[in-house]
């Protein structure tokens, strides 16, 4: 198990580092920040005041190490508009983040699991063809019109919920739906695959044999053995959550990380997008990161390969 | 077909030899049907400047914010009913096909051709190369796609090449993945050993012999990734990120939409459908064809 974790936390310390090398060469590599600052059709010379100003005159590793060094100790700039931290910033605005993002993963889960164990324990029936056809249906659902759909419906026809915003419960529930719907159509089919495959497996047939009830080979036998697969893959699945998240927050006016990021875009106030990208990537790692060592304490056989 | 049902026969109560056909079939008429519509929607696609009853980019704001022909107030000239600025909602839609289609199709060939020469390096040499690889391979799986191509847009500016570029090359690790896992297995096999026997070069082994063999998944997954581009492509152009108007493309006609959601809700609804429509059947004929070339490959 040491040599396990020990692994993990190497992996984790890579892929960190790349995802800061990533975020840095966006805007650094790929664009020119100088143009961000000067007036178009300004002489040369205000280029290159500018550019030492920023110390974009020196080479790019001492760039790098310069932001990368400020970015350890929680200091990524401040907003080119308004002059506040953009740590402080985009922190303000992560909890509705993580908020929608845990209430989008229940709704999946409430979603995905009834469905997903019916469908395989009634397999090749029309219960399972039901289930199939909401999932090929789920999976190709633009889900940022699904929240339009929803807004129009329950917002503008029937008037029952908001169609904005954030506060009461009732806010939560069209967001929530919408991020569970993006969600609930391949966790639905990992739960119905897991449930197969480990139906047809020896020591199923053995609880079985030994006159146990379906329903506690199910509950007791089956089901814990095929949530492994379904938690490796959420695990693996939560950064395309919280992509699903970003663009739930821009249909609903959702005052999360989000739409701040959309709006610092718009505004083009980099180091705001620069510090979002970073932190989200960091929750992504780290959930990743503790969904690999829960995996590894639930399942030895995946501590020893890999 | 014999070894298929040999490996089944001892897990599942195997039903009986018409019911497997039967079912076969079955499962084969959703991918053909899929397939028609989406030759139908490429078609039209095509065919735009031809079959569209007016110009997607004509205003007239006489005839704005008209319903659905089949609404009271509506107009049989414009059968899905016209925009905020009276141009016709049907027209723009096929020619939106067109921007979708040529995105979702370029992006995948980029990134296709990165993640299968990276992944056939990565499994076929090993060691450092494999490393190094896999190592970019997890950095970029675990950035939200939605958030690189929107960072990366925002500072390149947008534009259909743009997009193209950023979506093609952010996508290569899916193939990256699925086809260093066939070259590991398929390295070991007695035919790359007898290659390797016979003096044939790296480049011959791998583009010769193991390249056919890892081609049926990587068609499957390039087929549903286009249907994954459509809708990113469709989301960018939703935020203003993507596809400028006037330009007609689903995305910006569905966040134009939005603004006159309380009056006149077609103007979002009809785009987003047709988004819909050309994934669902994409993943249909994406599903279908792998069953066709495997059924027990598992992606």
């Amino acid at each position: 198990m040491k040599r396990f974790v020990g692994r993990q936390v190497v992996q984790l310390a890579i892929v960190i580092v790349g995802i800061s090398i990533l975020s840095f060469s966006i805007l650094h590599v790929i664009g020119d920040p100088v143009v961000l600052f000067v007036q178009e059709g300004a002489p040369k010379e205000e280029h290159e005041r500018f550019r030492k100003l920023l110390g974009l005159d020196q080479p790019v590793y001492v760039q790098y190490w310069r932001f990368a060094s400020r970015a350890v100790q929680g200091d990524f700039g401040k907003s080119w508009y308004g002059d506040m931290p953009v740590l402080d910033l985009v922190m303000e605005r992560m909890p509705p983040t993580i908020y929608l993002t845990f209430a989008g993963l229940a709704v999946a889960l409430l979603i995905a699991f009834p469905l997903g164990t019916l469908a395989a324990l009634r397999r090749h029936t029309i219960v399972d063809t039901f289930c199939t056809m909401v999932a090929v249906g789920g999976q190709a659902m633009p889900i940022f019109w699904l929240g339009i759909m929803l807004i129009i419906i329950f917002a503008v026809q029937l008037r029952l919920l908001p169609a904005s915003g954030y506060g009461t419960w009732q806010h939560f529930l069209m967001p929530a739906f919408t991020l569970g719907a993006f969600l609930a159509p391949i966790t639905m089919r990992l739960v119905r695959s897991g449930l197969i495959d480990v139906m047809s497996t020896e020591y199923i047939k053995t609880a079985r044999a030994k006159g146990l009830g379906e329903r506690m080979v199910v509950a007791k036998h089956a089901f814990r053995n095929a949530c492994i697969p379904v938690i490796t893959v959420l695990g693996l699945q939560f950064g395309q959550l919280l992509g699903g998240a970003v663009v739930t927050e821009t249909v609903f006016a959702w005052p999360g990380v989000a739409t701040l990021t959309v709006e610092a875009i718009r505004n083009q106030d980099f180091p705001v997008v620069q510090c979002a990208v970073v932190l989200l990537a960091l929750i992504i790692v780290t959930v990743n990161f503790i969904v690999d060592l829960v995996v590894g304490l639930i399942d030895p056989r995946v501590r020893v390969g890999a | 077909m014999a070894t298929l049902e040999a490996t089944h026969a001892g897990s599942m109560p195997e039903p009986t030899g018409l019911q497997s056909v039967r079912r076969r079939l079955w499962r084969l008429k959703w991918g053909v049907a899929a397939g028609v519509v989406l030759a139908l929607i490429v078609a039209s696609a095509v065919l735009a400047p031809s079959i569209a009853g007016h110009d997607p980019l004509r205003v007239n704001i006489r005839h704005r914010l008209v319903p659905p022909a089949w609404m009271s107030g509506g107009d049989a000239a414009h059968l899905l009913g016209t925009d905020q600025v009276g141009r016709d909602l049907l027209s723009r839609i096929l020619y939106g096909g067109r921007v979708s289609l040529v995105v979702g199709i370029a992006a995948v060939s980029i990134s296709s051709t990165i993640g299968v020469l990276l992944g056939l390096a990565a499994g076929y040499f090993g060691r450092r190369t494999d490393w190094a690889i896999m190592t970019a391979v997890n950095i970029m799986l675990t950035f939200p796609f939605v958030l690189l191509a929107l960072s990366v847009i925002a500072v390149m500016g947008p534009s259909l090449r743009n997009m193209i570029l950023v979506i093609g090359v952010a996508g290569w690790p899916i193939y990256c993945r699925v086809v260093r896992a066939q070259t590991l297995a398929i390295r070991e096999r007695e035919f790359v050993l007898a290659g390797l026997a016979l003096g044939m070069s790296h480049a011959r082994i791998v583009f010769r012999q193991i390249l056919p063999n890892v081609i049926s998944p990587i068609v499957v997954i390039a087929t549903l990734q286009i249907a994954q581009v459509i809708i990113l492509e469709s989301f960018l152009s939703f935020l203003g990120l993507g596809i400028q108007p006037p330009t007609p493309a689903w995305g910006n006609m569905l966040g134009e939409g939005r603004i006159y959601m309380l009056n006149s809700w077609w103007i979002a609804t009809f785009p987003g459908l047709a988004i819909f429509l050309t994934t669902l059947v994409i993943n249909l004929m994406g599903n279908a064809l792998r069953d066709w070339l495997d059924p027990h490959m598992k992606l």
